[in-house]
């Protein structure tokens, strides 16, 4: 029984998925597998296979090499009109020519739904999205914020197996992400879909994801929940990209890192290691042997650059604690729940 | 479980149907299909009957029919059986080698391949895509992959296989074996390359003369379309809009009718001829036969050409360049020759490569006006259609013509990129372009003032010549005799009775316009939305081969595909579908810029869109994208039905005497000396073809016809006449 629900439970699994183009490799080795109901955020720098990895799931693209399941079935070699995917593109990619009705009727009418009833389910789900009344228009005449909920109900009109959205903030004011963000975040969950996200945004990647897949140069460089990543970051790399990070190269010797002028207790091996520290997880206090080099006001936080035995460091405080000046004497008090050993 | 689709079902159907019910031969009856002649008298067609019965039972008798690994491998040894016996048994019987001992039978050859030939060869291809399809090639898209599959079989078939046959044609001695010693004689020969010119009276070689020619009219119509080009972007000059129109007039010419009326005013009888030998006492020549008659034409014909292609690069050029420079206290004719000229060059290039190209494949005038003066063009027609009836010589004269071309569009596609095919970029609004210095701006005037006039006069000739006795000596006593004798017709008691000796090619030439233009639209743009939407292995060498197809001169056309289908397999000369056939591989890489250009315009990711809500790529491109893509739609139907109407490089090979067009009908009459009725018919031919347009318009919904830019761009993407 237990198996059963296991394969009920997998919506996506990527099994070595490699895409090619021509010499250069966008998607290398991609294992993974994404489970029901949970929204998956792939991220990561520009041009690492994100866009790649999600028309993967579209069929917008089909793997070199490697298989791809959707709903366990295997549709490495089936095109995009032969899946159940709802996709909500970057630029919306409405049809200019049709109404924001006929818009969203359009996929079930293709599906072999009859005009009339897919002419009603398409205005049950632009009323429940909040676009009642704008049936009539044309895309051009809806705001941009407009568009997009038209995208999405568009998508999500046929029940698919899983909706796509790539960079679905980048066409979007800056001041309305948070609020679009959290509507797309909410719709998921009341929809219950599955969704795959893509951004390069980390903090949009935190704040929308069950789970995060972060990508470099085509392959996973972690893949975990928002603290998984936060907190056990598995690589300088991740550490840096997510939030900010100190990395300190050392060595541990009977559990503790000692290097830099640092000596903090760390579990582990014997031998060099790297270390990161999150800035906002280290303490300071007046006197000491370590010094203020510049102050960053940043309205809700300071950020100091201070140097500690030849170390340059990085801290964050909340802007509610004492503040301190450029040249200052500090002492650092570093708190273990923000220390990760790397390698 | 994936459902099982229509769409494969329709291939396995039809290939049963068609191997086993169709008549396989032209002409057959319903039963003598493959198996049915397979099983009689011609047992060479049951291999090819017996793997597609195989290849639909192992289709039916297994799950995912597409995937299995025996599909593609069975339909492609369908196609290869079905091609090899084709080609190694012609009409009299055996051409290979050791047929004969295989089939016994095989002396008695068969005739060309019919409807259940056709249809076996389609369902097989049809099958070959969906089998690549599901092995991911166009992305899994089948529609999109069948497209490929049969485009690139078509084209095989319609532009290479022709081209092929020539060449072979070319190395075949006159009892048909293969030989490469005449091939090197008539290459070689004194005919082709002679310089006798230079020392004596007699004439150079054709291919000299050909390309002399070429350089003179490409010289002399790109410095006219640049001295138009100027007036127009960078004077006030006010004759502008008059300028334009003129530039859109040889798209509606038949490419022969300037000729016509170059011999009605220079020509023996010609109207300035006489009035020049009364005022000076001179006896008529005949000067204007040969070489300053035909380049007399030809540059008229080609200035619009290059006027348009240099109009697009002045305009492209950013004026605050020009600003800049007359900022910076430059005089403005060093502004010109330091700024503009620059950038002007590869635009000159440009413009001369294309008149160039013109001038070789030109077969209109040169026929018109020719007099002894022979060139590659009018050489393989009269080697084919004159009393020499020599094959092996037009097919040695053409290839040296088609590598003449080819060597130029390598020249244009080396220096200029792939850009030049595409002359039109957004114009740049910002500032003010500079004026021309003084001296450039008249001797502008200078060279198109003459230009002017001449086409004005040519053009009232045309429009005017036919309806009076007789223009060529000045009688213009109106009347409609010559249109009467050509388009007379009786309304009695049987109905409407068409008696006019024109009346048949008028009606052909409607009849392979009116089918020949939606299929070489749909061809084009189909082309054009493969090579830019679908991702395909080969898909460069595809854009390529289409390229190609643009790049051959209608006399090699014509003379190529007399070699290829003037026997079986495809033997389909003297119908109506060599010639709509013809004008459709010829004419698609029109509708094929148009159809990329509207498609660059356009984010792809609609068509995505409506793939991923469940639309395959047929319905995607009746949905999505042709709504969008209208004007280039538009565009290429008024293209290819306006180049079918006026066309005669081509058809002029391919007519039969049921089947005549209108252009071939005319070029008859002027042959005879009946310029009046050739004129008349001429006006007739436009003024239909504007009717037509209007009425394409009407049909395709479009408010506006085409924007110059439009025009512009397809002006230079003609195919070479
Ligand atoms: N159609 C394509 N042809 C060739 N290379 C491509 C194509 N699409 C993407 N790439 C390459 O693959 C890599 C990954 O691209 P993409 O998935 O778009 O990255 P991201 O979305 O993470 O920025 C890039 O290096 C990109 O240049
Ligand atoms: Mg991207």
């Amino acid at each position: 029984m237990k198996d059963m629900d296991s394969v009920t439970e997998t919506a996506i699994e990527f099994e070595g998925v490699i895409k090619r183009y021509g010499d250069a490799v966008a998607v290398n080795g991609l294992s993974l597998s994404i489970r029901r109901g949970e929204l998956v955020t792939f991220l990561g720098p520009s041009g690492c296979g994100k866009t790649t990895s999600l028309r993967l799931i579209a069929g917008l693209e089909l793997p070199t090499e490697g298989r791809l399941l959707i709903a366990g079935r295997d549709v490495s070699r089936d095109p995009a009109s032969e899946r159940n995917v709802g996709m909500v593109f970057q630029s919306y990619a409405l049809f200019p020519h049709i109404s924001v009705l006929e818009n969203v009727a359009y996929g079930p009418i293709i599906r072999g739904v009859k005009k009339p009833q897919a002419r009603d389910k398409a205005r049950t789900i632009l009323d429940q999205i909040g676009l009642g009344g704008l049936h009539d228009r044309l895309p051009s005449e809806l705001s941009g914020g407009q568009q997009q909920r038209v995208a999405v109900a568009r998508a999500i009109v046929q029940q698919p197996d899983v909706i796509l959205f790539d960079e679905p903030l980048s066409n979007v004011d800056a001041k309305l992400r948070r609020r679009v963000r959290s509507e797309i975040r909410a719709l998921q969950q009341e929809f219950g879909l599955t969704a795959v996200y893509v951004t390069h945004d980390q903090e949009e990647a935190l704040a929308v994801s069950d789970r995060i897949v972060v990508m470099e140069k085509g392959q996973i460089a972690q893949f975990g929940t928002p603290e998984d990543l936060y907190e056990r970051p598995a690589s300088a790399f991740i550490s840096s990209f997510i939030g900010d990070a100190n990395i300190i190269a050392g060595k541990v010797q009977s559990g503790r890192f000692i290097g830099a002028g640092l000596d903090l207790p760390v579990p582990g091996d014997a031998g060099a290691a790297t270390l990161s520290i999150r800035p906002e997880r280290i303490v300071l206090a007046a006197g000491g042997t370590a010094r203020i080099d510049s102050v960053t006001y940043l309205g809700s936080r300071m950020e100091y650059a201070v140097t500690s035995g030849g170390l340059a460091l990085l801290v964050s405080r909340p802007i509610t604690e004492p503040r301190f000046e450029r040249g200052d004497a500090v002492q650092l008090q570093i708190d273990q729940a923000g220390v990760t050993r790397l390698d | 479980m994936k459902q099982f689709d229509r769409a494969s079902f329709g291939w396995l159907g039809l290939l049963l149907l068609s191997v086993l019910v169709l008549p396989w031969y032209r002409g057959g009856d319903l039963g003598a299909s493959a198996l049915g002649e397979g099983l009689g008298a011609r047992p060479w067609l049951l291999p090819v009957a017996v793997s597609a019965v195989l290849l639909v039972g192992l289709a039916l008798s297994v799950a995912d029919w597409r995937r299995h690994a025996a599909i593609l491998p069975l339909s492609i040894a369908g196609l290869v059986l079905m091609t090899l016996q084709g080609f190694a048994i012609g009409l009299n019987g055996p051409l290979m080698q050791g047929i004969s001992s295989i089939y016994p039978t095989a002396a008695q050859g068969q005739p060309g391949i019919g409807l259940g030939g056709l249809l076996t060869g389609l369902a097989l291809l049809g099958l070959i895509s969906d089998a690549l399809a599901a092995r991911g090639f166009c992305r899994g898209e089948r529609f999109a992959a069948a497209c490929v599959v049969i485009i690139v079989a078509l084209l095989s078939l319609f532009v290479f296989f022709p081209i092929v046959k020539l060449g072979s044609a070319a190395f075949t001695d006159a009892d048909g074996s293969l030989a490469i010693a005449p091939f090197l004689t008539r290459i070689l020969g004194a005919d082709l390359w002679g310089l006798a010119c230079l020392t004596s009276r007699y004439s150079c070689g054709v291919v000299i003369n050909t390309v002399v020619l070429g350089v003179l009219s490409a010289a002399f119509a790109t410095g006219l379309g640049l001295a138009l080009a100027l007036l127009v972007a960078r004077t006030d000059f006010r004759l502008k809009r008059t300028l334009r129109a003129i530039s859109i007039l040889p798209i509606i010419t038949p490419p022969f009718v300037v000729g016509v009326a170059i011999i009605v005013l220079f020509g023996r009888s010609g109207v300035v001829t006489a009035e020049v030998a009364d005022w000076f006492g001179v006896r008529p020549g005949r000067w204007i036969y040969g070489l300053p008659g035909i380049l007399l034409a030809q540059v008229l014909a080609f200035t619009p050409v290059t006027f348009l292609v240099l109009l697009g690069t002045l305009e492209a050029i950013n004026p605050t360049l020009e600003e800049a420079s007359g900022t910076l206290g430059a005089k403005p004719f060093v502004t010109f020759r330091k700024i503009t000229w620059p950038l002007l060059r590869p635009g000159i290039a440009a413009a001369f490569l294309l008149a160039f190209i013109e001038s070789l494949a030109d077969f209109g005038n040169p026929i018109v006006l020719g007099g002894g003066y022979d060139v590659l063009s009018t050489k393989i027609f009269f080697a084919v259609v004159g009393a020499q009836y020599d094959l092996g010589n037009a097919a040695t004269l053409a290839i040296v013509l088609l590598a003449l071309t080819l060597a130029a569009f390598w020249v244009q596609t080396r220096w200029l990129g792939r850009a030049s095919y595409v002359t039109v970029t957004g114009r740049s609004d910002a500032g003010l372009a500079a004026p021309v210095p003084r001296w450039v701006r008249v001797a502008a005037i200078a060279a198109v003032v003459p230009f002017v006039v001449f086409t004005l006069a040519i053009y009232v000739i045309i429009l005017f010549g036919g309806f009076v006795t007789d223009v060529g000596r000045l009688d213009l006593t109106p009347t409609v005799s010559h249109i009467w004798t050509a388009f007379s017709f009786e309304i009695g008691a049987e109905g409407l009775r068409l008696y006019g000796s024109a009346w048949d090619s008028l009606i052909t030439t409607l009849w392979v316009s009116a089918l020949s233009a939606p299929l070489t639209m749909g061809i084009g743009i189909l082309t054009a939305w493969l090579v830019m939407r679908q991702d395909f292995f080969g898909r460069r060498a595809f854009e390529f081969g289409t390229m190609l197809s643009f790049a051959i001169p209608g006399t090699v056309v014509g003379v190529s595909y007399i070699v290829a289908f003037n026997v079986p397999p495809v033997d389909i000369t003297g119908t109506m579908a060599i010639l709509v056939i013809c004008f459709m591989f010829r004419n698609m890489p029109v509708g094929m810029r148009a159809g990329m250009a509207a498609l660059a315009q356009i984010d792809r990711s609609m068509e995505e869109a409506s793939q991923t809500m469940g639309a395959g790529g047929a319905r995607t491109l009746r949905d999505v994208v042709i709504p969008l893509i209208r004007p280039a739609i538009f565009t290429a139907l008024v293209y290819a039905f306006v180049t079918a109407m006026t066309a005669v490089s081509a058809v002029i090979f391919l007519v039969s005497a049921r089947y005549n067009m209108a252009t071939a009908y005319i070029m008859g009459r002027v042959e005879n000396g009946e310029y009046a009725l050739a004129i008349a018919y001429s006006a007739v031919l436009m003024i239909v073809m504007i009717a037509c347009v209007a009425l394409i318009q009407f049909a395709v919904g479009r408010r506006q016809l085409g924007r110059r830019t439009e025009l512009q761009g397809a002006a230079a993407a003609q195919p070479a006449e």
